[in-house]
């Protein structure tokens, strides 16, 4: 059973439509000690770094998602939610994240130009390193996008695809049991779903 | 890169998908959700729903297929959203920020401001700061009067006499996230796009950019994409009354080297 944390940010109801049509059993999970009824979790988020995190930890979710982390089961991280993933964020200032991934979540607009930020639409995706998440996905398949930072991961190897938005940035990781799409599987068509029976079938 | 999107719109009028023509007639398509599931099954990039209807009153009953009856726009984005893995946007009679949360709570990615914009050009600063720009799209029909394209509000009835560039510039500082310009001299006639005007519209503006109105032939999709750098064409009529229309349109766009998903 998947639960979708729902720590206030963002649409959970696209996340729990997509999971519904694919019969998954799912539910979100409103208080942090319900993470324990389930076997894997995703982490969505639509909004600023530095605010979700403040939702995360005040809501004491923060915690809880570590731990889970810390004993093996598997964790979605949706676009922001992958995002906090990781070591720290640069949106409006400098925040912590959860630490899970080692890196740096940095804004496109120190490094890309005439291009319109944030990124909305469909891009393609590359594969890099051969994961789970990516069975049954053709290589140079497109999802749909809406970001302005992107993430940075320390080792290279945990990058599962990349796509091209001016520079190359991650689009899917991978480590261990921590998974991550910048893009929005839920609202990516086949593709998309495909993603996350993916995660289901783990 | 990012692609370029083939958009259907679709417009609701209490309850129904209908097909539009001079903004005024309105002929009767079929079930709004069962709509939704076809596109969805076309594989579409994206959709937009305009409400047009006039008294905010849905019935779904009259109705061949097997749904139940939405009595709100609510339980239709929410049935829609259902059957639906692409973004979805919802316009048509918003006028407070109230008026966008319902429609983002029940489901809708984005929402599009017409007339509610223009009488109360604060409402999009408000829905960027809550939602994020993304969010929000404006939609601007127009008229050309002495050759200059010109606003219309209230349904395309009402003429504001600004002119459409100096319009998206006030909701580009605003905050608005992306433009839908639709040409009301050519809705529903299929005579094709009036590229010069939006050719023009999209040098003026960073925004994106979706041109809409007049779309007869998939051609119309192609020439638009050649002389012009919309991020997104849309179009409405073609995609009800031709078979296989979206994939085949998708198809001939590719073929040609542009680049769409």
């Amino acid at each position: 059973m998947i639960g979708i944390v729902n720590y206030g940010i963002g649409n959970l109801q696209s996340v729990k439509n997509s999971l519904d049509f694919l019969n998954i059993p799912n539910a979100i999970i409103n208080k942090p000690e319900e993470i324990n009824n389930f076997d894997k979790i995703i982490l969505p988020g639509v909004g600023a770094f530095g605010a979700a995190m403040e939702k995360l930890n005040s809501l004491g979710f923060a915690g809880e998602i570590k731990k889970f982390a810390s004993e093996n089961k598997p964790i979605l991280g949706i676009c922001l939610g992958m995002q906090l993933l990781f070591d720290e964020g640069y949106e409006h200032g400098r925040h912590k994240g959860l630490g899970l991934v080692e890196g740096k979540v940095l804004p496109f607009n120190e490094k890309v130009k005439d291009l319109p930020l944030p990124q909305i639409g469909w891009n393609n995706i590359t594969k890099e390193n051969i994961s789970p998440l990516l069975e049954n996905v053709e290589s140079n398949s497109s999802f749909y996008f809406v970001h302005s930072f992107y993430c940075e991961p320390e080792e290279k190897y945990i990058v599962a695809a990349n796509s091209d938005y001016g520079i190359k940035f991650a689009s899917i990781i991978h480590k261990k049991n921590i998974f991550g799409c910048q893009f929005h599987p839920e609202k990516s068509q086949s593709a998309g779903l495909q993603i996350l029976k993916n995660f289901n079938d783990l | 890169m990012t692609k370029r999107r083939l958009i259907p719109v679709l417009y609701i009028k209490n309850g129904f998908i209908v097909r539009s023509e001079g903004f005024s007639y309105h002929h009767n398509i079929g079930n709004v959700v069962a709509e939704a599931g076809r596109y969805n099954g076309w594989d579409v990039d994206e959709l937009i729903y305009i409400d047009i209807s006039r008294e905010k009153n849905y019935d779904l009953r009259r109705d061949d297929y097997n749904v139940n009856s939405y009595d709100s726009i609510g339980s239709i984005i929410n049935e829609i959203s259902k059957v639906c893995f692409m973004p979805l946007t919802f316009g048509g009679g918003i006028r407070t920020i109230d008026d966008v949360s319902f429609r983002i709570q029940n489901g809708a990615d984005k929402i599009t401001l017409n007339t509610g914009a223009f009488e109360n050009p604060k409402l999009i600063k408000q829905a960027a700061e809550k939602y994020g720009s993304q969010a929000v799209v404006i939609s601007i029909d127009y008229r050309l009067i002495d050759g200059q394209p010109i606003v219309f509000t209230n349904f395309g009835q009402k003429n504001t006499g600004k002119s459409v560039y100096n319009w998206i510039k006030e909701c580009e500082n605003l905050g608005a996230g992306e433009i839908l310009l639709n040409s009301i001299d050519r809705d529903g006639k299929a005579n094709g796009y009036d590229i010069e005007i939006i050719n023009k519209v999209v040098d003026s503006t960073k925004l994106p950019v979706i041109a809409c109105g007049g779309a007869g032939s998939p051609e119309d999709f192609v020439e638009l994409a050649q002389k012009t750098n919309v991020s997104a064409i849309a179009a409405g009529n073609i995609f009800h009354f031709t078979e296989l229309s979206y994939p085949r349109a998708k198809m001939l766009l590719k073929k040609e080297g542009l680049n769409f998903r």
